[in-house]
């Protein structure tokens, strides 16, 4: 079908809203860089955490192409309440533990919103999802293995993981939060919307928290993980942006 | 502007540089597992290097980040370290063999390899 001025909105704020959930995360991992717990997941992470921001780069290639700035003007030069981030990805990376529940829930939701976007009615965006297919399910292969060996690991090791996932999970709920254009994007076969996705989700992280003896909260207060997506964000994304931006400000016309 | 960061690696910087700080033990920290990886189905996997991990899977993950990511892999194999049944280097003199014997010596494979991939790069 043709696209009227509507699905273009949509489209645009869904890319918005996955590149910069890539770039906060991919910045935020990259803060281990140097501190991993060993060497070889210093790399592994690191690694990741780059991944992330070339499939941030990647979306906003496409949002250039649909006429928004150039990809770095768009990644350095806006403040807080323009992104569209969600909440959990927002949050400093704490303890190894939270970062990697952090990992774990976010990236498994980034793959079957990948997996789904691979039959997009929008080409552009489902060439992308099917060219990073492999390198996601790298990142969940590698959450998995860590989260079912800790989950099982010793007593501390369980009860890091299980406080972490209290932590985390009622923050991931703010991944799904719906945007202004669910029924425009689900009419124009562009995306199955927000709420389809969190029910794949649920099914997908429960056999792997099961296998790890982790239970998901229950009575879940996700008061403080909305808003993200309207431009309302945690006191942490400034701080972050200022610093992700500090040399690029100096000289935006550099080219590098 | 100071930013009050929130960055670990800027903030370590005040990390008390009096405190006395304990290295591990040597044996506190994972067994290492060897890492073979095979460029091309069909071709015999050759050993990349070696990478520390809590076990098989770990390993794994490690050796695809480590060993995989600056050429063409297409599989890859992990063994523990501790797996690997090796000669003593004080029994090497059963390696040596007397020059009459040349002709029994296989090298002319180790030429083949070389002949193979200068076809390869011709072909590429």
């Amino acid at each position: 079908m043709e696209y009227t001025e509507k699905h273009v909105l949509a489209v645009k704020e869904l890319l918005y809203k996955m590149a910069d959930d890539q770039l906060i995360l991919g910045h935020r991992n990259s803060e281990w860089t140097g501190l991993g717990p060993i060497l070889e997941e210093d790399i592994a992470f690191s690694s990741m955490a780059q991944d992330k921001i070339g499939q941030a780069h990647a979306l906003y290639q496409i949002l250039h192409e649909l006429g928004e700035g150039e990809p770095d003007t768009v990644a350095f030069m806006r403040n807080a309440e323009q992104f569209h981030s969600c909440h959990l990805v927002e949050i400093p990376i704490g303890e190894y533990d939270f970062s990697l529940i952090r990992h774990f829930l976010f990236d498994k939701a980034e793959q079957i919103r990948f997996e789904l976007l691979g039959n997009s009615s929008f080409e552009p965006l489902a060439q992308v999802a099917r060219k990073f297919r492999g390198e996601i399910k790298y990142h969940v292969m590698h959450a998995d293995s860590w989260v079912k060996l800790l989950g099982k690991g010793n007593e501390e090791s369980h009860g890091r993981m299980q406080e972490a996932l209290n932590q985390a999970f009622p923050m991931a709920l703010g991944i799904f939060e719906e945007g202004p254009y669910e029924e425009a994007l689900q009419e124009a076969a562009i995306f199955e919307g927000e709420k389809h996705l969190r029910a794949l989700w649920l099914e997908a992280i429960k056999p792997v928290l099961q296998a790890a003896h982790l239970a998901i909260p229950g009575d879940v207060d996700d008061a403080g993980a909305f808003g993200g997506r309207y431009g309302k964000h945690t006191e942490y994304l400034q701080p972050l942006l200022d610093e992700m931006t500090e040399v690029f400000r100096i000289d935006p016309a550099a080219e590098w | 502007m100071i930013i009050q960061s929130l960055d670990p690696r800027v903030n370590r910087s005040k990390i008390d540089r009096e405190k006395e700080f304990q290295p591990l033990e040597q044996l506190d920290q994972f067994e290492t597992y060897e890492v073979f990886h095979q460029k091309k189905r069909g071709t015999q996997h050759q050993h990349v290097g070696i990478v520390h991990a809590p076990n098989h899977e770990l390993a794994m993950m490690f050796a695809k980040e480590q060993y995989s990511r600056r050429g063409q892999c297409v599989n890859l194999w992990v063994v523990k370290t501790s797996d690997v049944y090796v000669t003593d280097y004080d029994d090497a003199d059963i390696f040596e063999t007397t020059p009459e014997k040349k002709h029994r010596d296989p090298e002319s494979y180790k030429v083949m390899d070389r002949i193979q991939a200068y076809k390869e790069r011709q072909n590429a």
